[in-house]
């Protein structure tokens, strides 16, 4: 994906330049530095004893990376699988390479070798966590490269097939690393056993999924008939030697059988040349490519998922991944002031709700009160003024009875008055 | 980009030196790596800094000799604007991706002080980019199409006394982020002598702010030697030009004036041919190493301190990555899980409080029911002890009216008490 600036404006033109500008110079810089900063190679060989590893170094490197001081693994009984790591400087025509061998001895050789491919795991996943620590720094300074860049795998030349352990440890690290699978010890086979061997070999790969290192594509015709020509040998087979002996006249690495010298460099007797061509000469760069771009990138990204996404399905957790860990982290504090403030109106309504159900209620009681005490009063005046009307009713007889009783008191009076009157007069008679 | 290779020796066990007895094979190496580089083709980005018509467009289209085109800008922008434009060059069989941003309104404002601003944010903003696609989880760094400004061609105004304060301010708040290559524009209006006193001045006032120039770098033998001679003769005098005078039987880039031809190549009338060595043929990789390794780190890390990362946690042991993030992460969490019991909390709170209020008013309400009682019961009792005294009075009254009727009857008249009887009943039911 190529990503432009904001203010980008998103038109590339093409143009012929008329005239020299220089830039066709920048090949030429990028070899200059390159040289002066130096280059690194991480490369692991493993496979059973004896298989000829330490050899085959030798012989790759023209060189004596184990000597006397520095004695190789095969020297030692291990009981137990190792990574062992060995770190060289070598210069040829002004370059300088820091090449760092890998070996692991013990490899296959115990009898249960169930799980003997996890030392190796952990030591490509060490050095991918060391990388991606120093990546990863606030202060980075010169980052060292010392993943593992390319993984000789060295099988044994049964002539029939691969071995449970051949598959099962090229199954684990077929993602992890660049795997090229190697026949060891070629002259035992003769040509057409190889031949056989090869194809049983390449067809278990196949059906088991293994994925080995791929050559790149190119857009050179030439380089795609080599590479073409590359592809069919794979698995190579490789013969490897300390010794150089003379055969007519030329002085040669080989290995000297009574019935004749097996050479190392010639190509119809193995295809240890395809090998150092293929791995130093023309796709070094290539494999530390890959390495970097795949296997590491893989690395990562499985290594940071699991740190933001913590316990996320995976299907879910598929958007997220196209995001650093900072954003994805922006992002669902977003969702969550969102959702809070979502919870937040949730509940201002409820309570509001609640609240006016309440001052409602109180309402309806104060206005039953004031309704009750209404009626009460008026309950109460009602008696009241009947009171008063039995009052009145009373008080009115009460003054009628009492006048009634003055008038016949006063009769009273005036007929006693009479009497009396005609009693002092009527009596005479 | 190119992977970072360590110098040798300087790993954690440092390699031992070995002799090959042969030729293996991996000096091919740098050029494997230069194949793939030219593949993948290159990119470089170009930043010119100058005020309106001082002949930016002109030097690119002579630089490059192409012609990028563009219109021309008038001097009445309201603010600086920056106008990127990309193009796909070949020279050979090397393919460049060229960049170039200028700067439109540069130093036509009455008011400068925010010229700079916008430059510096274009640039913050494509180290970001580069920054968010370095932190995805998922990323693709080697496909990235890397906008970061590799190279700030500054041109200055030749006026031959010195700097204006504008270029000083503007380099001195750019010098940090980007490669600065100062350049005299228009240099065939200044003389040769006037010239060597301008660049004397320019230097020394750069030196004397604190500006931190791109210096071609001398770490190289290759190139040192030459590298530190263009360091002595800088800031280099351009003219630009893209139309061709024939000068004795070649048709070269030139101004032509009545009083004679500037030929843009020719090294004793201008820098032109130095400033495109220096810049494209010999250090175009060196500036892009520089803008990525030192004005990038320098971004990077102020970035990442801002949010919070650092290399070691309070007690100085180192953290990683992961421990990193794992921790943001844990105290983000935490720190939402905070904010909803907060918000909780707060709702809580506002419950209780309503609560007390309502039960308040209910308490008051109670209050002025039981009060309402006490009065209406009291009313009652008045009420029960007037009807009592009228009761009293009435029986009073009614007693003291039968003991008068029984007196009238048994005075006056006999049987009466039939006739008391008949009246006690009329006035006993003249009271119901």
């Amino acid at each position: 994906m190529i990503e432009r600036p904001e203010t980008a404006v998103p038109s590339i033109a093409q143009r012929n330049l008329e005239g020299y500008v220089g830039f066709a110079n920048l090949p030429n810089q990028v070899y200059r530095k390159s040289v002066k900063r130096g280059f690194e190679f991480t490369l692991m060989v493993v496979g059973e004893s004896g298989l000829g590893k330490s050899t085959l170094i030798n012989s790759l490197f023209l060189t004596d990376l184990y000597s006397k001081d520095y004695p190789g693994p095969s020297q030692r009984i291990k009981k137990t699988v190792q990574v062992e790591q060995s770190k060289v400087l070598i210069k040829e025509g002004g370059v300088q390479l820091t090449l760092t061998i890998v070996d692991t001895p013990g490899f296959g050789d115990a009898v249960d070798n169930s799980n003997c491919w996890q030392p190796v795991i952990n030591y490509i996943d060490s050095k991918c966590e060391d990388f991606l620590n120093a990546e990863s720094r606030v202060n980075r300074r010169l980052m060292p490269d010392n993943r593992v860049h390319c993984c000789l795998y060295f099988i044994a030349p049964s002539g029939h097939g691969l071995k449970p352990l051949d598959i099962e440890f090229m199954k684990r690290l077929h993602d992890k690393v660049n795997v090229i699978p190697l026949i060891a010890k070629a002259d035992t086979l003769t040509p057409e056993e190889c031949q056989l061997f090869k194809k049983q070999i390449m067809k278990e790969i196949q059906e088991h999924k293994i994925k080995i290192y791929e050559f790149p594509d190119t857009e050179d015709d030439e380089d795609s008939k080599l590479i073409r020509r590359i592809k069919e040998k794979m698995p190579l087979a490789v013969v490897g030697s300390n010794v150089v002996i003379e055969v007519n006249g030329r002085k040669v690495r080989g290995r000297q059988y009574p019935w004749g010298v097996a050479e190392v460099e010639n190509g119809e007797h193995c295809d240890f040349t395809v090998l150092r061509n293929m791995l130093i000469r023309t796709h070094m760069q290539d494999l530390k490519d890959v390495t970097n771009n795949v296997h590491y990138e893989n690395y990562r990204s499985r290594k940071l998922a699991a740190v933001t996404c913590n316990g996320v399905d995976a299907s879910k957790a598929r958007g997220t991944l196209t995001k650093s860990p900072l954003a994805q982290m922006e992002e669902e504090r977003r969702e969550h002031v969102m959702k809070m403030k979502k919870m937040e109106t949730e509940m201002e309504q409820v309570f509001d709700m609640k609240v006016k159900e309440k001052k409602q209620k109180l309402k309806d009681s104060e206005a039953e009160l004031e309704r009750r005490h209404e009626q009460m009063k008026k309950n109460l005046d009602a008696q009241y003024k009947e009171l008063d009307e039995k009052r009145r009713v009373f008080e009115d007889e009460k003054v009628n009875w009492e006048a009634q009783q003055r008038i016949l008191e006063q009769q009273k009076l005036d007929a006693s008055k009479t009497m009396e009157k005609n009693k002092k007069k009527g009596k005479i008679f | 980009m190119i992977s970072s290779d360590v110098e040798p020796g300087q790993g954690e066990k440092s390699a031992r030196p070995l002799s090959l007895s042969g030729h293996v094979g991996f000096d091919g190496l740098p050029h494997q790596l230069v194949n793939k580089s030219t593949c993948q083709g290159f990119c470089f980005n170009i930043l010119c800094i100058g005020e309106t018509g001082i002949g930016k467009s002109t030097l690119m289209n002579t630089l490059f000799n192409t012609n990028f085109e563009s219109a021309e800008s008038s001097h009445f922008e309201p603010k600086v604007k920056l106008s990127a434009k990309t193009y796909d060059l070949q020279e050979g069989n090397v393919r460049l991706k060229l960049t170039i941003v200028n700067t439109v309104g540069f130093g036509d404002q009455m008011n400068k002080q925010q010229s700079y601003q916008h430059i510096v944010d274009y640039i913050d903003t494509q180290f970001e980019s580069y920054l968010q696609e370095e932190l995805k989880i998922k990323r693709s760094l080697h496909n990235y199409h890397d906008s970061r400004i590799h190279a700030c061609l500054y041109f200055i105004a030749p006026s031959g006394h010195s700097l204006k304060s504008l270029d000083l301010v503007t380099m001195k708040k750019l010098d940090s982020k980007v490669n600065i290559i100062p350049v005299i524009a228009k240099a065939d209006t200044i003389s040769k002598s006037e010239l060597h006193k301008f660049k004397l001045k320019i230097m020394s006032e750069l030196v004397s702010n604190g500006v931190q120039i791109y210096q071609f770098p001398t770490d190289d033998e290759t190139v040192s030697s030459i590298n530190s001679a263009m360091n002595g003769i800088l800031p280099f005098a351009v003219v630009g030009s893209t139309e061709e005078v024939k000068i004795g039987n070649k048709m070269v880039k030139a101004r032509q004036y009545p009083w004679g031809v500037v030929q843009v190549e020719n090294e004793s009338h201008c820098d032109f041919v130095k400033l495109r060595e220096m810049l494209i043929g010999v250090n175009m990789e060196d500036l892009r190493e520089q803008t990525h390794t030192r004005h990038y780190e320098l971004y990077r890390r102020c970035k990442l301190e801002e949010m919070g990362f650092r290399d070691t946690d309070p007690e100085s042991k180192p953290v990683s990555l992961q421990e990193t993030y794992e921790f943001k992460r844990q105290e983000f969490q935490g720190e939402l899980q905070k904010r909803e019991e907060e918000m909780r909390q707060s709702f809580v709170q506002r419950v209780k409080e309503k609560e007390m209020e309502l039960k308040e008013k209910e308490r008051e309400l109670q209050g002025r029911f039981e009060q309402l009682k006490r009065l209406h019961q009291e009313e009652k009792g008045r009420l029960e002890e007037r009807r009592r005294s009228l009761e009293d009075q009435l029986n009073g009254f009614s007693t003291k009216r039968a003991a008068a009727e029984l007196l009238l009857q048994g005075g006056g008249y006999g049987g009466g008490g039939a006739n008391l009887k008949k009246d006690k009943d009329r006035k006993n039911s003249g009271f119901m």
